[in-house]
Parts: C-alpha cells; structure tokens; sequence
C-alpha cells in the first residue's frame, strides 16, 4: 500500500480530490477557495503601514492561514512518510532542453541545482527565487486571485472575469517559459 | 434562490474594499479553524503526490509537453463546477446551518495586467501560491525567500494601488 502511494498520482487521482477542496470549504465554513489572499493577511498582520488596502479585520480571515499552515504540514508529511523513490520522469525533449542550462538533478520536485540557498548569490537563482516570487506576489493581488481563487474556484462559479484571468496567467507563463526563461537560465 | 443570489451579489459589491470574501456571521473559537487546517494537510499531501509543486511539470505545461498539468486543473475545475451546481441546486448549507454564498468575481484591468505579471511569475518560480507552501514543507527551504518576496510583492501592490489601472 505505502509503496503504491509512494508512487506519482496520476492527474484522473489527483484532479478531482483537488476539485472537492471547493464544497469542503464552503460545506465547512462558506469560505470560498483562494490562497494567494494569505499573502495579504500576512501583510495585514505583521507589516505596519497605513495603506488602506492593508486595514481590515484580518483575524476574521485567520482560517486562511491555517488553511496554508495546513498545506505545509501536508508536503512533509508526503515527503516523509510516502516519498518518491524515484527521480522525476520528464518529457525527454524537456531534460534535453535543461540539460544545455546545466540543469542535471531531476532527483526532486524542483531542480536542485537552483533551488538552494546558495544560487540566491548567483543572477539566475535571484531571478528565479527572488523576482519571481515577487511578480506572484504582485501579480496575483493585482489580478485578484491565483490559480486556486481564478483558475478553480471562478471558473467553477462560471466568473467571466477568471476566464480572462486565467487566459492573461497562460499567456504570461507561455511567453516566460518559452522567450523569457530560457534566457534566464543561461546567465 | 435567485432573488437571494442577486440580494448576496449586491451586498459584496459594496464590501468589495472591505474584502469580504468569507460571508460567514458567526463568531467562532479559533480553534474551529483546526477543520481548515487538515483540509490543507489533505491538499499539501495531493499537491506534493501529484507533483503539482513541481518546477519542472509547470515548464512541461508551459511548453505544452504533458497533459499532467492540464488534467490535474481540468478535472479539478469539473468537479467544482458540478459541486457548486449541486450546491445551489440543493440549497445545500453549510454544517452549522448557514446558507452557502460565493462572491462574485468583478472584472478590472487588473485581471489582465496582473495576470500576465503572475504568469511570468509562475513560469519563473514554477509554483503558483499554495505550491510555494508545499515547497517549504517538501524541504526546499530556500522557498522561504520566494515566499517573503511574494509578500513584499502583494505589499508593493497595495501601495501602488492607487496609481495603477484598473
């Protein structure tokens, strides 16, 4: 059993238990999926400031962040009790593509040779980490959501103002990971 | 019900500044916060399985060179979407008797600017916010980084709010 669960899930597992995380919220509390919002708890809560946009009751929205506390908990517990023994199987013409980047190590989620502290002192790890995590801060705030709040939870409610949302977070992606990133990757 | 809908639409209209997205009234114990937390144990676990949090399957998305990705968000988007219509279908509520509302989404040109900044940054970072979580828990400390920085990211909006289209 464990060695089964060890194994990658498949998208038809997967998909679907993700999708319930819409009525189990709203069953549960009426609390309408998002995650990006705990950004700005979190600048509610512990950033001093008087900008207007940052002055609301946030500990009425405290599930959120035990929402997000709970994710965290979930990956180390995936991580330790049903880890994946394997490396990650990519589309080759994908590991042909990184591996002219210098990019070898497909043993974890995320390739270790940028995802470590040591690459936030070279251009390629500060773009990625640092510029990065900035623009989807910004980006998601400014759109109004992520790809749990637009992507699932709106398009579910049939919000036509997600669709154009998640259309303007595929174009941005496919114009980054296709013109952008690979520049990126070879500084 | 659709008169409800309409009464429920108007009333967040006016909250939007307010950021009223949890419509619940009543005043619990934060401990009753705990049911959130092992949903999000649940996701963590799902995220970290189906290797959603993972940089290199956002590149294979992004390069159209799988359909892990575009499953993993089509069927999950399907069985919101027939969830949800249940839901109002049944006038289901919630467990402690509320009616169940959803604030509707309204459109700005921030969908569309903001958007394309949070692809660009998602192509970068591979992970979208839930996924930066899950990260940190799967032992990619250095995530921490990306997460202040995404915090200082949503702090820099809200102070350039103002001087921004929308």
């Amino acid at each position: 059993m464990l060695e089964f669960l060890s194994q990658p899930w498949p998208w038809y597992i997967a998909g679907p238990l993700i999708g319930l995380t819409v009525p189990a919220l709203l069953i549960l509390g009426n609390k309408s999926f998002g995650i990006s919002s705990s950004f700005r708890h979190a600048c509610a809560a512990c950033i001093p400031s008087k900008i207007s946009f940052f002055k609301y009751n946030w500990k009425k929205e405290t599930w959120n962040l035990f929402f997000v506390s709970g994710i965290f908990l979930g990956a180390v517990i995936a991580v330790s009790f049903i880890p994946n023994p394997n490396p990650m199987e990519l589309n080759p013409q994908l590991v042909e593509e990184l591996n002219t980047y210098g990019i070898s190590n497909y043993d974890n989620l995320v390739p270790a040779d940028v995802f470590v502290w040591d690459s936030l002192l070279s251009l390629k790890g500060i773009f990625i980490i640092v510029i990065g995590g900035f623009l989807v801060g910004f980006g998601t705030r400014y759109a109004g959501g992520c790809t749990s709040g637009h992507v699932i939870m709106g398009l579910s409610n049939l919000q036509w103002p997600s669709l154009i949302a998640t259309i303007c977070f595929m174009l941005g992606g496919l114009i980054m990971a296709n013109l952008l990133l690979p520049l990126v990757l070879t500084l | 019900m659709m008169q409800e809908d309409k009464n429920s639409e108007k009333k967040n209209h006016t909250n939007e500044e307010a950021f009223c997205r949890n419509e619940s009234q009543l005043n619990h114990k934060w401990y009753y916060n705990f049911k959130y937390l092992i949903v999000g144990v649940l996701f963590g676990i799902l995220f970290v399985k189906a290797e959603v949090v993972s940089w290199f399957r956002i590149q294979e998305m992004f390069r159209f060179q799988s359909f892990h990705m575009y499953g993993v968000i089509g069927s999950a988007i399907a069985v919101g979407l027939i969830s949800i219509l249940i839901i109002k279908k049944f006038n289901i509520k919630t467990i402690y008797g509320e009616p169940i509302s959803i604030a509707p989404k309204t459109f700005n040109k921030g969908q569309i600017f903001g958007g394309l900044l949070f692809g660009f940054g998602w192509a970068m970072t591979g992970a979208c916010p839930g996924p930066i979580y899950a990260l940190i828990g799967s032992g990619a400390t250095v995530v921490i980084v990306m997460l202040l920085s995404a915090i200082a990211g949503t702090f820099v909006y809200g102070y350039l709010r103002d001087k921004l289209p929308h």
